[in-house]
């Protein structure tokens, strides 16, 4: 094994890369700049897959180039990427539905059975004696 | 038979590429460990699958999938672009209700799971009836357009995949 690539290999390689640390740079400033934690929410479940997913071609296209072998790892740390991102995003949400929100504050369920969240045991110890900031003030609590 | 010794061919043949994937190479070894993976598995956990999910068609799977992948290429380029040039005031986060025609629990997973990854959207919560998601939006200056998208992009194409 060498490390040195052909030219195409390099440029390919570096291409995404560059996008990949873009995208993840992207990411992070999205989690500063945005105004409260659901909106926040959006800027690393998005940004950063792709992020993580051009760090993963690349690494796919270095290991054909050098070693002329097709590396399949990448493909499962795609898929399991893609597994649990939503999972994650969906735990942080769900903080937020108790502790910034109440189901007045939320569009109403269809057929007015309230939302699942709610509906499990009454509110969550603790969390509802702070009132939720108003909608579209900035939220100056985190 | 069939049925007795491999309950779920699917789940199968999925479990012994993963393990194909893990192990990185083909060999005669692996081969023959993936092959008893796939029919160990499945046969050990079925009785944690009382109601075994059916895909209709198993080939819009991988229509499904290239959708999915590409919204969320075009997914991440939207936010990012949301995140650079958009100030904050001019930001329209909004909730949406998504009235879901799909019923089965794995339908519905998966649109959860997909509507998270995709353009500006996450979802937050099932209705307690289990027949209406709530999703926030990023950037939706008309939440209503959003929700038909959702519905026409991927819920159409779920209900045909999940009997």
């Amino acid at each position: 094994m060498t490390h040195e690539l052909p030219l195409w290999g390099e440029i390919t390689v570096t291409i995404f890369l560059v996008v990949a640390g873009l995208f993840a740079l992207v990411g992070s400033v999205g989690l500063v700049k945005l105004p409260d934690p659901i909106t926040r929410l959006h800027a690393p479940t998005k940004a950063t897959t792709l992020g993580v997913g051009g760090v993963l071609i690349a690494s796919m296209v270095y290991v054909f180039a050098n070693e002329g072998r097709v590396s399949m790892h990448e493909l499962l740390i795609t898929l399991f990427l893609l597994l649990t991102a939503p999972i994650s995003a969906l735990f942080i949400a769900k903080v937020h539905l108790h502790l910034r929100e109440r189901p007045d504050t939320l569009p109403e369920a269809p057929d007015s059975v309230g939302w699942a969240g709610y509906a499990a045991d009454g509110p969550a110890r603790g969390v509802r004696d702070v009132p939720p900031p108003e909608p579209g003030t900035t939220d100056t609590t985190i | 038979m069939i049925s007795r010794f491999l309950p779920h061919p699917l789940l199968s043949l999925t479990l012994a590429i993963a393990w194909m994937l893990l192990v990185n190479h083909i060999t005669v070894n692996s081969i023959v460990f993936a092959v008893i993976l796939g029919v160990v598995i499945p046969v050990i956990t079925r009785p944690y699958w009382p109601d075994m999910p059916r895909l209709r068609h198993p080939f819009r799977v991988v229509e499904y999938i290239f959708v999915v992948l590409y919204d969320i290429v075009k997914a991440n380029v939207e936010v990012a672009l949301i995140v650079l040039f958009k100030p904050n005031h001019a930001l329209r986060p909004a909730w949406i209700t998504v009235p879901l025609d799909v019923r089965s629990p794995e339908a519905i997973t998966t649109l959860a799971g997909t509507i998270t990854l995709t353009p500006g959207t996450v979802s937050c919560d099932l209705s307690a009836n289990g027949r209406a998601i709530l999703v926030h939006a990023l950037h939706a200056p008309d939440p209503a357009a959003v929700r038909d998208s959702i519905k026409q992009r991927y819920e159409r194409r779920l209900k045909e995949i999940f009997a």
